[in-house]
């Protein structure tokens, strides 16, 4: 690309939080610069500082954070100038959209009124105009019915209309620089495509800079000119995109380049065993109705589906939110109320109550995709690994209770030492691992995995595969695995089950599914997620 | 949203009457009558005034008679007060009660309200501390602490207030016996307030409008208040029931003629009718002002709908 202005440029930055633990750095002097109208992207895992770097030039640090050097835009440090002077850059020249679309806008105001807020403060215009400009910048992005729109609340719209509508506010005044924070990360894949696609044409029409802040190589491969790699709050490298893919210098970009899991699951023999069976389950959910409410909306959330899951075996249901996904896992362990039949090994289970389910749920257990939310922050891991075993395996002492916790841990690759220690003190794959191994001290056949890697870093979900893959061979385990992120998903399954709306679109062997998807919203899913093509060659 | 009014409105009577029914029975399961103190009181008399009360029929009866009359809008004479119905006790007592807790709870949304928000604007630092320990002093000191305090204070050293009595409603007369009620009351919509605007000045849409450059009034009012305000309300509705039905402490303290002390004179002496007509006011006064905040959630939050 031509040579052009440099407009931003942050020297020497540092970024530090203070903690009850003293002080923490998370931004360790680095140097970074945005010309005028190219795409920069900002690349690194969980914890790299590359949010905080971009927080820091906005002004947007949390209480706790300072941050020292200089940020310059068009020759003025944003460091250092006052918070009205700051305001008049902030969400005019710079603005910023953010990864979480369903929390970002207001819920209490409506869409117009939080558009039209930044474009009188900016540009002084009267309400009718403002009016006129936010219905022009709905239009922009996209919005159908611009008009009833205005009116609609936060709540009333998708995530990926919510961040079509963060798009028009941040875009409301003709920024010079648009930073867009991990913009797609919280939506559906076929979302993802159309918001980047929506970026890069009102790139090529209004020609702002952009600024990725992403963890996803993909994002940074179709869109960026160049790319800064940080790791640890420092820049390791640097360069034009298509460098950095062919040739990456450090280890670290090297190995976030081979990050996406590899490898396929052969499918088991045909003559295996089938462990779970499901004849045309539905799910219903009954939405309000009641005493003087009237008639209940009844939503069918599965609809119809069958299943067989043989031993050894790992079906991946694949699907976007709201498919029905999570829902038909849960509906086959008798965690919700089901029609249809559901049989386990050879019992029938569809009616079993609780109580009958009780012995049952030892060898069908579930890991969930939040290894936040999902482990007890008041238990020890050790308290939280082995609590199934007191239900389960009541006779058991004490001590021999936590061999089997020493035994888990070691096989989820994890420190035995750390059931003494309580779930915060670890990271997110660490936790993962602690809910796996909670998981596998019950000696299972059957888990449901319920994106079990999605909260997790390319990195880290690499290994969390492997993991799993590893505790199959091991113990001829076999998977439900529901995920919405078609790599692993592959890397994975050796079946596949594509749901919309609670309903099978299509089936088959992964690699039939990959090399050639019958249905058309496969065919999307799957375009959106696995092309690699440029949206934009720089111009 | 008329129609769900219509609805709580409803499921309030079968509401009532458990609480009627739990009330009356209790009541009579406590051991002694209306008439037992009275140590003077001839077996004759005594039996007298319990058969013109209906005190002697089946308690079925008592109970039938009791339900019939509180449909008519009849709360029964008082036992101990034999010159008064329950009714015009309360129509001369309630409208002071509900002056003085309606004048307390206005006082100690506003004032607690400010005081939280300060605190979480300034959180961690001299501000915050500050009103973290008048709100702790606040909702520790008890009232009988805090009335003979102001009395003594204000009334006896500085004579600026009178020391109780309700003077007819003079103004002055109710500062007290208002700063009185309302103190505990700001402690804790203060606090209540600095957690819920700390969490709301996180949260990402209050990143949203300061990436977008807004004013810090607009920040901090439009976007971030107005979030912080629901617990806010939740409180205010069970506040709203126990301050406006009188507080026994304050009313004895400053010689206050409100309701307030009905209850408790009422449970000691077993004047059954004074106690369930307490029972029955500050019962209505609950299921309203619920109702009340949880339509008020819906003023606020539109993600709140009720059909």
């Amino acid at each position: 690309m031509a040579a052009s202005e440099t407009i931003l440029s942050v020297r020497d930055l540092r970024v530090r939080f203070r903690t009850l633990d003293g002080a923490v750095e998370a931004v360790k002097g680095i140097n970074i610069h945005i010309n005028a109208g190219e795409t920069v992207a900002v690349v690194g895992e969980s914890g790299s500082g590359k949010s905080q770097t971009m927080m820091a030039a906005m002004s947007l640090l949390a209480s706790n954070g300072e941050a020292t050097g200089s940020v310059d835009y068009r020759g003025r440090n944003l460091l250092t100038l006052s918070k009205s002077e700051l305001n008049k850059v902030r969400g005019a020249k710079i603005s910023m959209i953010f990864q979480e679309p369903m929390t970002s806008l207001d819920p209490l105001y409506s869409i117009g009124n939080q558009l039209i807020e930044p474009i009188r403060r900016h540009r002084g215009l009267g309400a009718a105009e403002a009016h006129e400009e936010a219905l022009k910048l709905l239009r922009l992005v996209h919005i159908p019915d611009p008009e009833r729109r205005m009116k609609s609340y936060p709540h009333e719209m998708s995530g990926g209309q919510r961040q079509r509508v963060m798009i028009a506010m941040a875009l409301a005044n003709d920024p010079d620089i648009l930073i867009a924070d991990e913009p797609t990360t919280a939506l559906d894949v076929t979302i993802q495509a159309q918001i980047l696609m929506l970026l890069a044409e009102l790139q090529r029409k209004l020609g702002m800079a952009i600024v990725f802040i992403t963890h996803d190589l993909g994002i940074v491969r179709r869109f960026a000119d160049r790319v800064y790699v940080m790791r640890q709050g420092e820049v390791v490298e640097e360069g034009e995109a298509e460098a950095i893919f062919v040739n990456p210098q450090h280890a670290y970009t090297k190995m976030l380049l081979a990050a996406e899991p590899t490898g396929r699951k052969a499918a088991p023999p045909a003559n295996a065993p089938v462990l779970l069976e499901g004849r045309n389950v539905e799910v219903t959910f009954r939405i309000g109705g009641g005493f003087l409410a009237g008639e209940p909306l009844m939503l069918r959330a599965v609809d119809h589906i069958s299943i067989r899951l043989q031993r050894n075996q790992t079906i991946g249901i694949v699907g976007e939110s709201g498919s029905g996904k999570s829902t038909l896992g849960r509906a086959l362990l008798r965690l919700l109320p089901s029609d249809g039949l559901i049989r386990f090994g050879d019992r029938d289970i569809s009616t079993a109550d609780r109580q009958a389910m009780r012995p049952l749920r030892r060898e069908m257990q579930l890991v969930f995709q939040d290894p936040f939310g999902s482990l007890s922050p008041r238990m020890t891991v050790g308290q939280v690994v082995t609590e199934g075993l007191l239900v389960h395996e009541p006779n058991l002492s004490g001590k021999q209770r936590d061999q089997r916790a020493v035994e888990a841990l070691r096989e989820v690759g994890l420190d035995p030492n750390a059931r003494n220690r309580y779930p915060h003190e670890f990271s997110g794959g660490q936790r993962q691992r602690i809910a796996i191994a909670r998981a596998m001290i019950l000696k299972p056949k059957l888990v449901v995995l319920d994106e079990p890697t999605s909260a997790l870093d390319r990195s880290v979900q690499k290994q969390i595969v492997e993991l799993l893959r590893k505790l199959q061979t091991d113990h001829e385990l076999s998977y439900l695995f529901i995920s919405h992120d078609l790599s692993v998903v592959r890397a994975m399954a050796d079946y596949i089950i594509v749901m919309k709306q609670g309903k099978i679109v299509e089936e088959g062997p992964t690699e039939a599914i990959f090399s050639n998807p019958q249905h058309v919203y496969t065919q999307t899913l799957m375009a959106a997620a696995i092309d690699v093509t440029r949206f934009r060659l720089s111009a | 949203m008329l129609r769900y009014v219509f609805r709580r409105l409803l499921t309030a009577i079968p509401t009532l009457f458990v609480i009627v029914t739990m009330a009356f029975f209790l009541m009579r399961v406590a051991p002694g009558g209306p008439f037992n103190q009275e140590r003077g009181l001839s077996p004759e008399i005594r039996a007298n005034l319990e058969a013109q009360f209906g005190l002697n029929d089946p308690l079925w009866l008592q109970f039938v008679h009791y339900l019939g009359n509180l449909l008519r809008g009849n709360f029964g004479p008082s036992y101990n007060m034999p010159d008064f119905t329950v009714t015009e006790l309360f129509a001369k007592g309630l409208p002071i009660s509900v002056q003085l807790g309606a004048s307390a709870l206005i006082l100690a949304l506003l004032l607690g309200s400010v005081l939280g928000t300060i605190a979480a604007l300034n959180q961690n630092k001299v501000g915050d501390y500050t009103v973290i320990a008048l709100a702790t002093a606040g909702s520790t000191i008890p009232t009988f602490v805090i009335a003979p305090v102001i009395q003594l204070l204000f009334g006896l050293t500085w004579k600026l207030l009178p020391i109780g009595g309700w003077g007819d409603g003079a103004f002055i007369n109710k500062v007290g016996p208002v700063l009185t009620l309302a103190l505990p009351q700001i402690a804790i919509v203060a606090r209540l307030m600095r957690g819920s605007m700390i969490e709301s000045l996180r949260s990402h849409h209050i990143r949203t409008a300061r990436a977008l450059g807004l004013s810090d009034w607009s920040v901090v009012v439009k976007h971030a208040l107005r979030g912080a305000i629901l617990p806010i309300v939740s409180f205010t509705g069970p506040a709203a029931a126990a301050l406006l039905t009188g507080s026994v402490i304050v009313e004895t303290i400053f010689s206050i003629p409100g309701v307030g002390r009905y209850f408790v004179d009422a449970a000691l002496n077993r004047d059954y009718t004074l106690v369930m007509g307490t029972v029955v006011v500050i019962a209505i006064f609950t299921i309203v002002f619920n109702l009340i905040v949880d339509v008020m959630y819906a003023v606020v939050d539109p993600r709140v709908r009720y059909d």
